[in-house]
């Protein structure tokens, strides 16, 4: 099934978790915060929480970076267009 | 140096009066010396996706221990209520704290805080347990109206973020100092070592600071020039300056004169 990842489309296989993902993407679950359909996850979900044709999931950690950096634009942008979809 | 004299904020103790930002280094190796050269325990970091294509990129976190410094995470970038808001949860989520730098950016060119928006975000971040520290504008109304509604400390540009042109307006940041009554955190436009000095000197509890540092030819050896202004400015805060006058005093005694 097709799901989004970070603003890309992704192949998972049916009945994967969020868990399962992170897995895949070799991401430490620990150092990261996921939003699935723009909810935030408790971690404590990670292992229960199925995804679904569809779902945009978001994960992020934290980067280097005082104040607003010309990087930070974009990705925003980005972020705004997925608000306003949904 | 100064060991009884520690910063606190909502009950968290704070050795360094220099806080630092993390971006625009060369790589995290660097980030990570400049930051020991400056002493700072408070180290702000933004919130973006992972990249998920390059996974064999190195996370910062592997070179700053969350458990020897504080670490702020920022909402730079966003320039809606909205947006802040979604942020300061995805860093609460990631699981270091409940502090957050709230930023409401106004516009690209100048980076100056959109304070309207500042403060709805900070009532709604208040309201869901954050520790909401925000960077705000020069303004002593502004900043009175941010700890009306429960920020612990304010923090105060010098002058537009990255400018590197020190303290633009002195007299508002004095007025600042005088009329609101929690930590003040001068925070962006500091271009070297005076203009942190400067901001102690008048009375500021923590100069925070980025380009000013990894922008530099030699980082690191700023990031230790940091360090000592802004002790040397505390010091002589506390110490109390002596009063301008116009004219001379002599320092050597007239009597035993020939």
């Amino acid at each position: 099934m097709h799901v989004q990842v970070n603003g890309e489309q992704r192949t998972v296989a049916a009945g994967s978790t969020v868990a399962g993902l992170l897995k895949e993407l070799d991401i430490r679950p620990d150092r990261v915060a996921v939003e699935l359909n723009l909810s935030i996850l408790d971690r404590s979900e990670f292992d229960g929480r199925s995804l679904h044709e569809g779902d945009r999931i978001e994960i992020i950690s934290f980067i280097g970076g005082g104040s607003c950096q010309q990087s930070a634009v974009s990705l925003k942008q980005q972020d705004s267009e997925l608000l306003a979809e949904s | 140096m100064m060991t009884n004299d520690r910063l606190t904020i909502a009950g968290r103790e704070f050795k360094s009066r220099l806080w630092v930002g993390t971006g625009k280094y060369k790589d995290f190796a660097e980030t990570k010396k400049a930051i020991e050269a400056s002493g700072a325990d408070v180290v702000t970091v933004a919130v973006r996706r992972v990249n998920i294509t390059d996974r064999s990129k190195e996370n910062l976190l592997d070179y700053i221990d969350p458990k020897k410094y504080t670490i702020l995470p920022n909402t730079a970038g966003c320039y809606t209520v909205e947006d802040a808001v979604r942020y300061a949860r995805l860093a609460r989520a990631a699981g270091v704290s409940d502090l957050v730098k709230l930023e409401v950016i106004g516009d690209e060119q100048t980076l100056f805080p959109d304070t309207a928006g500042l403060i709805e975000a900070a009532k709604i971040l208040i309201k869901e347990g954050f520790i909401v520290l925000p960077y705000t504008n020069d303004d002593p109304i502004v900043a009175r109206k941010l700890v009306d509604i429960g920020c612990p400390a304010v923090m105060p540009l010098a002058a537009p973020i990255g400018s590197g042109l020190g303290i633009r307006n002195p007299y508002n940041l004095k007025i600042i100092l005088e009329t609101v009554k929690v930590p003040i955190i001068v925070d962006a436009g500091v271009g070297t070592a005076s203009d942190a000095a400067l901001a102690m000197e008048y009375g500021a509890d923590a100069v925070l600071m980025n380009t000013a540092i990894a922008g530099a030819k030699d980082p690191i050896m700023m990031a230790e020039a940091m360090k000592y202004a802004v002790d040397a400015g505390r010091l002589a805060y506390r110490a109390g300056r002596i009063p301008r006058k116009l004219y001379a005093t002599a320092s050597s005694p007239i009597e035993g004169m020939l």
